[in-house]
């Protein structure tokens, strides 16, 4: 608004209108407003967990921000004469002596840490849920792969920054998550003795570990956060959204609402509603009660230590791996011209390998699938998962790993509360975090092709009604109805991408890459289900007489009864 | 002396010398860990003694045998003290419900007069820890914090550090100690119940004792500061919560806002 159109600059006539154009014409405020206000986005449900992330992480930003004011980085040591009885004398660091201040001597205080932690736990939770559906749904095929990475790197940095969090208390129960740290680092061949020593400044726990956490933990992890979070929004911005098909929506539009002002309304509802829950549960329920820990000491081990549950998974996996299984021992002492490095492959095994493989196939899934597809045009439609049953199998196995590894980490939970020895408790689950995933990736993608064949029979044949009819001549059949053509556009408009055999070059020779790459195309792609095409859909109506719908003559007898 | 030194190269010398070593330590040893033995305070009757011989032959000697010696179904309690038997039958985890990984914890079989009787008759048998009484309960001048260091350093890699309880190997388990009695807790330092192992006077003094008790009782009146405790199972009850939970209610938020739109 700048400029009417007849060229004569705008003339506002009220003093707000006065300032705003101030304001316009210097940073041009009514484009970017323009441009952005009239962004189109989609609305489903399952759209909405980067905003829940987004917002928990504001809500982080905010009440780490009222923590930074009073907690007190530092391992030098004190005696507690705070307000919490049972610790009252007790020795202990100035990080846990302040973290107890915060809880029991600062006005809202505990309050603030508890939103703190359950939003952080809640943020972990959003990033993963938006990327399973995104995963699922297979948001990140072209254009957006590169936005889908950065999304991975955001769930490690937010990993990362709960555990550089959680540790900072210096409690009993960080300490022990440390102590668990450094045998992963020091397991590292050759070179971990080292880095525990640089990490911790010297022999384990030292006392330079939490300032050191604390500055990643407020500054760097953040600041890293906050930029890919940008570079994410701007992508997907880019990008535009993407939709679930639908009547009218194809991979040339977007169908749906601008953001203002309706989106730009309910997003920043959204906001308060996400703060409201978070509030709600921080007043209602206690998280990390630190009190009961009490102050870090290397000897004490708690039982029932568990790491945050986006790090439980690691810690399950060290439960689970045996120390020696079948007489093969997983410590090994490797004589050096230096002397004797031991090689910890138990503890280095679980520590990595599960991760390895997660974040690897994370990673690298996009161009897995367009390598088996050879498909690489831009994808802007969604697939419901059943439509793409390998992808849902994968993602359904991922899930069950991890679970599984989740599951482990509470092992003497599982132990004490169903009554069960603990040691079966883990031979289980060991059992399990190998076939679970196995079981799971069969039964999903049996799952996923059967919902596409009950998707088939419903276009070919409409919907069962339980309606009975008795024909003149004698013949009992059930009436089905057809679905709307609405709804048909949805159960039909997916790719299906038929299996690819091997090609040859132009040399007439096939390569061995193009027969690997036609294996894994069969595999996933061998027993397909085609959506339902028009020329099938015709057959189907016309000759309406396998009991769907009856003769013109017929459908006048049923319809009057 | 010129003896001693033309026997000292004798094949039996060196017996000689590891016998006279390992009585000398025995009887230190002995002399030492009497001192560690609570004393017998609580004075039992006669007529105790010999009530409690008839409840134990008809409801104990089963498993632990005619006189306490033990069977293969039960150990031997002589010289258990009357501090085992009224932890076992006072909180109602003997007579044992069935063979298992640990005794469990049931409503209590006997009255309070028939426990006495058969802690008198045990305590007969052999002496042992006795029932800790009015002045070893005494929690006046009792510190917690001290108490709550050393439930850290001694109890809480079993029962967890806010004694919520926690798994042992194949089925056995540190139970929560909320809603324990005082007494109940002195008397499983000073006998290690089940899997417990035994904490006497010389490993923690009766002052020390007082002090965790002290420490357990502060941190089970004052509930939990920071709301409802989840169990106080820690990490994995929170993340179990905030996925159900929290999750659930905000994904009923994104249904609800989405629905409406149009």
């Amino acid at each position: 608004m700048s400029s009417s159109a007849t060229g004569q600059p705008y003339q506002p006539k009220t003093s707000v209108g006065k300032i705003t154009n101030f304001v316009d014409t210097r940073v041009g405020g009514s484009a970017i407003v323009k441009e952005f206000g009239r962004k189109i986005f989609p609305d489903h449900w399952t759209f909405m967990f980067g905003e829940v992330a987004l917002y928990s992480f504001v809500i982080l930003l905010l009440s780490g921000t009222f923590l930074t004011f009073f907690f007190d980085p530092s391992m030098a040591e004190t005696h507690y004469d705070g307000s919490y009885v049972p610790l009252r004398g007790i020795e202990m660091s100035m990080a846990y002596a302040s973290s107890l201040d915060i809880s029991f001597d600062i006005r809202g205080g505990l309050f603030m840490r508890q939103v703190h932690h359950w939003s952080a736990l809640l943020f972990v939770a959003a990033v993963s849920v938006h990327m399973l559906r995104v995963f699922f749904t297979g948001a990140f095929r072209r254009p957006r792969e590169l936005n889908w990475v950065i999304g991975g790197v955001l769930l490690i940095l937010a990993m990362a920054a709960g555990f550089t969090g959680y540790s900072l208390p210096d409690d009993l129960l960080s300490g022990n998550g440390l102590r668990i740290i450094d045998g992963v680092v020091k397991s590292i061949p050759v070179v971990g003795t080292y880095i525990s020593f640089f990490l911790f400044g010297g022999e384990f726990p030292g006392t330079v570990i939490i300032p050191r956490l604390y500055v990643l933990h407020i500054l760097l992890i953040p600041a890293m956060i906050l930029l890919l979070i940008a570079i994410h929004l701007f992508l997907v911005v880019v990008h535009k959204h993407t939709q679930f098909p639908g009547p009218g929506r194809t991979n040339d539009n977007v169908v749906g609402f601008p953001v203002g002002p309706v989106y730009a309304a309910k997003a920043g509802g959204f906001f308060f509603i996400v703060f409201g829950i978070i509030a709600a549960i921080s007043a209602a329920f206690t998280i990390n009660p630190i009190w009961n820990y009490g102050p870090y000491d290397p000897s004490p081990v708690s039982a029932g230590t568990q790491p945050d549950w986006y790090i439980g998974w690691v810690d399950g996996a060290l439960r689970l791996m045996p120390g020696v299984l079948a007489g093969f021992p997983f410590e090994w002492n490797i004589p050096f011209p230096w002397g004797t490095n031991t090689l910890s492959l138990n503890v280095l095994f679980p520590a990595l390998v599960p991760a390895g493989i997660v974040f690897t196939l994370l990673f690298a899934w996009p161009w897995i699938e367009a390598w088996v597809t050879k498909d690489r045009r831009e994808k802007h439609l969604l697939d419901r998962p059943r439509n793409a049953p390998t992808r849902t199998g994968v993602g359904v196995a991922g899930v069950v790993f991890y679970c599984v590894m989740w599951a482990a980490a509470s092992s003497d939970l599982i132990a004490t509360h169903f009554m069960v020895s603990l040691n079966d408790v883990t031979y289980w689950l060991r059992a399990l975090v190998i076939f679970g995933p196995i079981i799971g990736f069969v039964v999903a993608r049996r799952i996923a092709l059967a919902l596409q064949r009950k998707d088939r029979e419903i276009v070919l044949h409409g919907r069962e009604t339980g309606r009975i009819v008795r024909l003149p001549h004698g013949e009992f059949i059930e009436v089905h109805e057809p679905v709307d053509e609405y709804k048909r556009y949805k159960l039909v408009n997916f790719d299906s991408p038929e299996a690819l055999t091997a090609q040859p070059d132009v040399n007439g020779h096939v390569p061995k890459g193009e027969k690997r790459r036609a294996w894994a195309s069969k595999f996933f792609f061998e027993d397909r289900v085609a959506p339902v095409t028009p020329a099938e859909l015709e057959e189907a109506h016309s000759h309406g007489h396998h009991g769907e719908v009856a003769s013109e003559h017929d459908k006048a007898a049923i319809s009057s009864h | 002396m010129k003896a001693l030194s033309q026997k000292r190269r004798h094949p039996l010398a060196a017996i000689a010398l590891l016998l006279m070593g390992l009585l000398l330590t025995g009887g230190i040893y002995a002399v030492a860990s009497n001192a560690n033995e609570a004393k017998a305070q609580t004075a039992f009757s006669a007529n105790d003694i010999e009530e409690g011989e008839k409840l134990f032959v008809a409801n104990c000697a089963t498993c632990h045998g005619m006189g306490a010696a033990g069977t293969e179904d039960g150990p031997s309690l002589i010289g258990v003290g009357a501090a085992a038997v009224d932890f076992q039958v006072g909180t109602g985890r003997m007579p044992l419900q069935m063979q298992g990984p640990q005794a469990l914890q049931k409503p209590v079989q006997f009255t309070e007069e028939q426990t006495q009787q058969m802690s008198a008759y045990v305590a007969s048998l052999g002496a042992g820890p006795a029932i800790p009484g009015e002045e070893e309960l005494d929690l006046e001048g009792a510190d917690p914090a001290a108490g709550g260091e050393l439930f850290r350093v001694n109890c809480a890699m079993c029962h967890n550090a806010a004694a919520a309880g926690g798994a042992l190997t194949r089925g056995k388990f540190a139970p929560t100690l909320e809603g324990v009695t005082d007494k109940h807790i002195y008397e499983a330092m000073v006998t290690g119940p089940q899997n417990m192992p035994v904490f006497n006077d010389a490993n923690i003094t009766p002052e020390d004792k007082q002090d965790i008790i002290a420490f357990l009782n502060i941190i089970e009146e004052q509930g939990s500061p920071g709301g409802a405790d989840l169990g106080s199972l820690g990490p994995v009850s929170e993340g179990l919560f905030i996925w159900v939970a929290g999750l659930g209610v905000i994904i009923a938020f994104t249904v609800w806002l989405t629905s409406r739109s149009s």
